[in-house]
């Protein structure tokens, strides 16, 4: 599809949407929680991704005619504030179901919100294994892939380094703790003869980059798996790379090439880690780039990784309400079990098993260009690839 | 028997002696003035007869038993009562309030959580501040009393535990030359009455020759006349430390 | 050994870091008494004034130098027009209030950060000239840092002739130690304050513009620094400089050192340290006890009397449609109508130890938290049915309040807020980081109230009950015999102890009983909620009581009730309309605190009295 016709497109929606709507009746209402005011930085780009999708998806004759709205709304970064705006969408706004989330607490909030009051859940963002898994329940999806996922695809590539004695580094909070546990884990099964000799765990958001870099040197080691971000990733390789923590040695790490955390960086961007993230500039498939030209075209921006995951929540909530005629919560739990669609980043599934989509992530190694981070050497790495066997699914979601 | 007995006090800050080896008592009844100049410590020896301070060595006896260097609320529960030399009350509560909460404390019901203050004690707090001639001010806050009358209700709230001995730190300050003749005056009247024993601190001359029954005259820590007001007035010793003042001799 | 050596530097540089924002807070706490919470806010302005000037100005040592000085420069009018706008304005208002407007000047300014400069983080340039590493015994230590390193005693050095060699020092020594005395000496003290204010946020501006090299600009640094600094001025005992260098030097060094041993100690370590420095030096490292107030000096506490008829009334009548109209509501309002009534309780709570008591607390939340954990430990781990649950919530935090409480109240005034503020920082960490128990951050699901109570309107009704009787019963607690011993110890423990009122004792059984009622809240906004988390004992949820019981006034015992409402109301309704509540929220705050010095309940009581006539 080229340009225009999206343009063309666009335009004629934007004519015709107050007519669809006034003559198909109601519109589909999706409440979305997330913690706007707290993480502006991460949300901005999701929520922009996401109304694109939505005006896309109404443009083009919404659902069944319908069309379909969201009410966002701001938790602030806590969890039992997004609980009680839970309650407000489903009752007060009669909204036929709830998405969001980018801290892990806020989603396991959400979730046990939605199990209690029998809601369909879509988590978009956060990454906690418990989600799906522990503490996953019947009405709970998620369409990021996962700690674990992200781990296991770092893992692959850490296996294959010559190096034995690794360092961590990561946040203080769960996402830190148990991206930890899994890559010490699994690169362990991998590698049986891989010693850990060092691992620090700053209070996120605050870490003491000299110290902690100190720290690491100290041990020694030959490799650094690496799971801080933001403000402490940029001040952890300003310290690093002055006092040269990272020179022969090779770095690991979660979500580093993802323009969220890459781009502060500017010219300083740690180049040769191997890390995770999203090349968006790079990704010419049938499915990427129209996403991406639409996007600059509304925002006059780019994508980060965020508005993917936006944009594909909407787009997978659109293929699973085309796929029920009803907004009954069961029908619609039924219906995403297994729900398949396409998604910028490939085809993507929801899987029956643990609820969790198949989406993946972009695995290479950090560049500099023109005076900024990018990725190189990058391959999609599939989300159904990095995750265990249903066996070990079952007993990690035993309730399910 | 004495109601207060004081022996050998002695108390020192980093190496200045400001109390040394005090003896004294006082009776039941009995109006003992504590006087001095500025620095000879008086308030040092008072500080440790009600247990603000512990005294480096001496002890002091109430009704025979020692309480050298308990706390102040313990003293009080032995039956002493506290004026201060700058008033303390309680500013958020009224006049009655402040006589209650002592008589409160005396009876053992502060613990309580349920019955409203209002309706707890209040009849005797009531006759107290009648005695005092304070009852028309009863229900004004502290917070916003002249300082005479504040001097008052300190009196009247170090009389509600039925004190054995009354301890007052310059009674009268602050207030107009009339008003403490009439405070010192009823003090005495209610002193003999119910046989307090009554000591106080004054730098008013005219208050401490005519209402004290005996007079101890303090100078640099020690203790230098002890006596009637006639004797101690009399004193080379006392004069001399008061040499040129004129106080003494209690003429305007 | 070597490694060692650079630790002890790497500390050493955040220490110098973390002297210069704590040194700016010391000198304005010193004089002002006001507890300065937009100390982190002029910091963060401080980070992103820098970045601009110095990425707009041409590159090299003048621009980059002159960016940082400027940004600091420009800090200090910021902070002097906060002071002439807005605190200037309320020094004679009741302790504390003051600190109520400086958190609406942080609302204030996040939004107007992220409006400006946008929501990512900003990298800036490194410093000209030190942007590369030295060797110090065969290792790299970056030049910067050795330059940080200088920087915190040439500041020192430089405060300490300010203070000691000028007349403008003399007097700011002499403010700190006794305000009234050079009110009496004629010193114009309005030009002092202001003074003190620019210097003391030309400090933290230098502080955060000093960062750029060393870190990355974002929304998040105000937050994260002003806790630690008020650590440090604490630690070190307020109003001293060089207490507060000790401090940071202390606190930079254990961090440096505590991560090689437990690398999860960061998390927590800065309370630990203040915790017990605190209870073995209650006032500080080198600060000395504030003197006594005098007598009749500052206004008086207002007596507390039976509610007048008319808001016996007003208090029925609002009763009576909270029984009444929720059948009528929907869920959504239902349940923050329940979250009113908690929220009621918890504020209550803190005004019983903050109004009768005379002690703030900085940690209120503490006991909140426990309660709605103990709560939910004893539906997980005991599988305890929900009235047991809650039975076991003000038990739980009623313990910890007798076991914290007993440190706490021993202290006065700052101190004794800031070893809460450290109690319920320990308490929230061992949430965070005990996660076989309790779950850690990802918190404990599933803590639903029994079947009989799930429908809203019930739990409405339920939690309706338990809170109006709790706050009800304060209400009593301060009629009562008890109540009017805090009262008395607060106004006069001279006078207390002398009518044998063991001060402590009462003070301590206060603080036990406060966090049970607040207990009794958390455990109610657990089941509520479904869900327990470490939030709710974080620093957010305890500053929240905090303005609550401030924003309705600490004197009056309506106040902590309309305050609840009054916040918890606006921040629920602002929330749902806008995302820039918090300007909205920090502009409304500051314009309460402008026109209600006395809280919102105070205020119409000085109306009604004045109405009335009455004294």
């Amino acid at each position: 599809m080229g340009r225009r016709q999206i343009l063309a497109g666009a335009g004629v929606a934007a004519l015709a949407a107050p007519g669809l709507a006034r003559a198909q009746g109601e519109a589909i209402r999706i409440g979305e929680i997330n913690s706007y005011t707290a993480q502006p930085a991460f949300l901005q780009p999701y929520r922009n991704a996401w109304l694109l999708a939505q005006e896309q998806v109404n443009a083009a004759g919404g659902i069944n005619g319908r069309r379909l709205e969201t009410v966002f709304r701001d938790d602030a970064g806590r969890p039992e504030d997004a609980v009680r705006l839970a309650g407000e969408l489903v009752n007060a706004e009669k909204v036929s179901l709830l998405a969001g989330g980018f801290l892990s607490n806020v989603g396991l909030a959400l979730a046990d919100f939605a199990n209690q009051n029998k809601r369909l859940f879509v988590a978009s963002e956060p990454l906690t294994d418990a989600l799906v898994w522990s503490r996953g329940n019947k009405y709970t999806f998620r369409l990021r892939a996962s700690t674990y996922m992200q781990s296991a695809m770092l893992v692959e590539e850490a296996a294959k380094l010559p190096a034995k004695r690794w360092a961590t580094v990561a946040p203080n909070y769960e996402y830190g703790q148990s991206a930890v546990r899994w890559f010490k884990e699994l690169l362990s099964r991998a590698k049986p003869d891989v010693e850990f000799v060092a691992e620090q765990f700053p209070a996120l958001g605050r870490i003491d980059a000299g110290a902690t870099v100190q720290a690491l040197a100290a041990a020694n080691p030959e490799a650094i798996f690496n799971v801080t971000f933001g403000a402490d990733l940029t001040n952890f390789v300003r310290q690093g790379s002055t006092r040269g923590l990272f020179e022969r040695r090779r770095v690991v790490s979660l979500l580093t090439g993802e323009p969220e955390y890459l781009d502060p960086l500017g010219d300083e961007a740690p180049e040769d880690w191997i890390v995770t993230g999203y090349p968006w500039e790079q990704i010419d498939t049938p499915s990427h780039t129209p996403f991406r030209e639409a996007y600059r075209r509304r925002w006059n921006d780019y994508p980060r990784l965020g508005s993917v995951v936006g944009y594909d929540t909407v787009m997978a909530i659109a293929a699973l309400l085309r796929k029920t005629p009803t907004l009954e919560t069961e029908a619609l739990v039924e219906a995403m079990s297994g729900l398949k669609f396409q998604s910028v980043l490939g085809p993507v599934e929801f899987r029956a098993i643990d609820h969790q989509s198949t989406m993946g992530a972009f695995v290479g190694r950090t560049v500099l260009k023109n005076g900024k981070g990018s990725m190189a050497d990058w391959r999609y790495a599939d989300g159904k690839d990095y995750l265990p066997s249903d066996d070990v699914v079952r007993t990690l979601r035993p309730q399910a | 028997m004495a109601t207060l007995e004081v022996e050998g006090l002695t108390k020192s800050f980093g190496g200045v002696r400001a109390v040394q080896g005090v003896t004294f008592a006082v009776e039941p009844g009995e109006m003992l003035a504590l006087i001095g100049p500025n620095g000879a410590g008086k308030s040092t020896c008072f500080n440790m007869l009600n247990g603000q301070l512990r005294p480096d060595a001496g002890r002091v006896r109430l009704m025979g038993r020692d309480i050298t260097g308990i706390a102040p609320r313990q003293v009080w529960r032995l039956g002493v009562g506290r004026t201060f030399q700058i008033t303390a009350t309680f500013g958020s509560m009224t006049v009655l309030e402040n006589v209650q909460m002592a008589l409160l404390s005396h009876h053992r019901r502060l613990g309580q959580l349920w019955r409203p203050v209002a309706r707890m004690d209040a009849a005797p707090a009531r006759a107290l501040l009648d005695r005092l001639g304070m009852a028309d001010q009863a229900a004004r806050p502290c917070g916003i009393l002249a300082y005479g009358d504040l001097k008052r209700v300190e009196l009247a709230i170090a009389l509600a535990n039925e004190p054995k001995l009354l301890l007052m730190d310059e009674p009268t300050a602050g207030m107009a030359p009339q008003e403490r003749v009439s405070l010192m005056a009823l003090t005495a009247d209610i002193a003999r009455e119910s046989g307090i024993a009554v000591l106080f601190t004054e730098h008013d001359m005219d208050v401490v020759f005519s209402h004290a029954d005996r007079i101890l005259v303090l100078d640099r820590g020690r203790l230098i006349a002890e006596g009637e007001p006639a004797v101690v007035r009399a004193d080379p010793k006392v004069r001399e430390v008061y040499l040129g003042s004129g106080a003494v001799t209690g003429a305007h | 050994m070597e490694n060692l050596v650079l630790q002890a530097l790497s500390g050493l540089a955040s220490a110098s870091s973390l002297f210069l924002v704590a040194s700016g807070l010391t000198v304005i706490f010193g004089v002002s008494r006001v507890v300065n919470f937009a100390h982190g806010s002029l910091y963060m302005l401080g980070a992103y004034l820098a970045w601009t000037l110095v990425t707009t100005l041409p590159r090299g040592h003048l621009g980059f130098w002159g960016g940082v000085i400027g940004a600091a420069l420009l800090v200090g009018l910021i902070g002097l027009l906060v002071e002439v706008l807005l605190l200037r304005r309320i020094y004679r208002a009741p302790e504390l209030f003051q600190l109520l407007a400086t958190f609406g000047v942080v609302l204030i300014v996040q939004d107007l950060a992220l409006m400006t400069w946008g929501a990512q983080d900003l990298l800036g340039p490194r410093a000209p000239g030190l942007r590369g590493s030295v060797e110090i015994v065969g290792l790299r230590f970056p030049l910067y840092e050795l330059f940080l390193i200088g920087v915190g005693p040439v500041v020192l050095a430089l405060l300490w002739l300010l203070f000691h060699r000028t007349r403008w020092g003399t007097l700011v020594r002499a403010a700190t130690q006794d305000r009234e005395m050079v009110g009496a000496l004629g010193v114009n003290q309005r030009m002092l304050f202001t003074s003190v204010f620019f210097l003391g946020s030309l400090l933290a501006g230098l502080g955060g513009a000093l960062q750029l090299p060393r870190e990355s600009v974002n929304l998040h640094m105000d937050l994260s620094i002003i806790t630690e600094a008020f650590v440090v001025v604490v630690v070190g005992g307020l109003g001293s400089l060089s207490g507060a260098a000790l401090a940071a030097l202390l606190i930079g060094e254990l961090h440096a050192f505590g991560i090689l041993i437990v690398p999860k100690i960061t998390l927590v370590l800065v309370f630990l340290v203040m915790a017990l420095v605190l209870v073995v030096r209650p006032h500080g490292l080198l600060g000395k006890p504030e003197a006594a107030a005098r007598g009749g000096q500052g206004s008086a506490e207002p007596v507390i009397g039976p509610a007048p008829p008319a808001l016996r009334w007003l208090a029925l009548a609002a009763l009576a449609v909270a029984v009444v109209l929720p059948p009528f509501l929907g869920d959504y309002a239902v349940s923050v109508l329940t979250e009113l009534a908690i929220f009621v309780l918890f504020a209550a709570s803190l005004h019983l130890i903050m109004g009768p008591g005379g002690m703030a607390s900085f940690g209120h939340a503490a006991y909140f938290g426990l309660g709605a954990y103990g709560a939910a430990l004893a539906a997980q781990w005991l599988g305890a049915p929900m009235l047991a649950g809650l039975a076991l919530a003000p038990l739980m935090a009623g313990i910890f309040g007798l076991v914290f409480g007993y440190f706490c109240v021993r202290l006065s005034g700052v101190y004794a807020a800031m070893l809460t503020l450290a109690f319920a920082q320990i308490a929230w960490s061992v949430a965070f980081q005990w996660v076989e128990v309790t779950g850690g951050d990802n918190g404990i699901l599933g803590v639903w109230p029994d079947a009989w109570a799930a429908p809203k309107l019930v739990y409405y009704y339920l939690a309706l009950a338990l809170c109006l009787g709790a706050t009800l019963f304060l209400r009593r607690v301060v009629h009562a015999p008890f109540g009017y011993a805090l009262r008395a110890q607060r106004d006069s423990t001279l006078r207390a102890e002398a009518i044998g009122i063991d001060a402590f004792r009462i003070r301590w059984l206060g603080f036990a009983l406060a966090a049970a009622a607040a207990g009794i809240a958390g455990g109610l906004f657990a089941y509520g909620k479904g869900s327990v988390f470490p939030t709710y004992m974080g620093i957010p949820r305890s500053v929240d009581a905090l303005l609550m019981v401030l924003l309705g006034g600490v004197q009056t015992l309506s106040g902590p009730i309309i305050g609840a409402l009054a916040f918890t109301g606006l921040q629920e309704q602002l929330v749902r309309l806008t995302d820039l509540w918090r300007l909205i929220l920090g502009c409304i705050i500051v314009l309460l605190v402008l026109f209600f010095p006395q809280g919102l309940a105070g205020a119409a009581r000085a109306r009604w009295e004045a109405r009335h006539g009455d004294a």
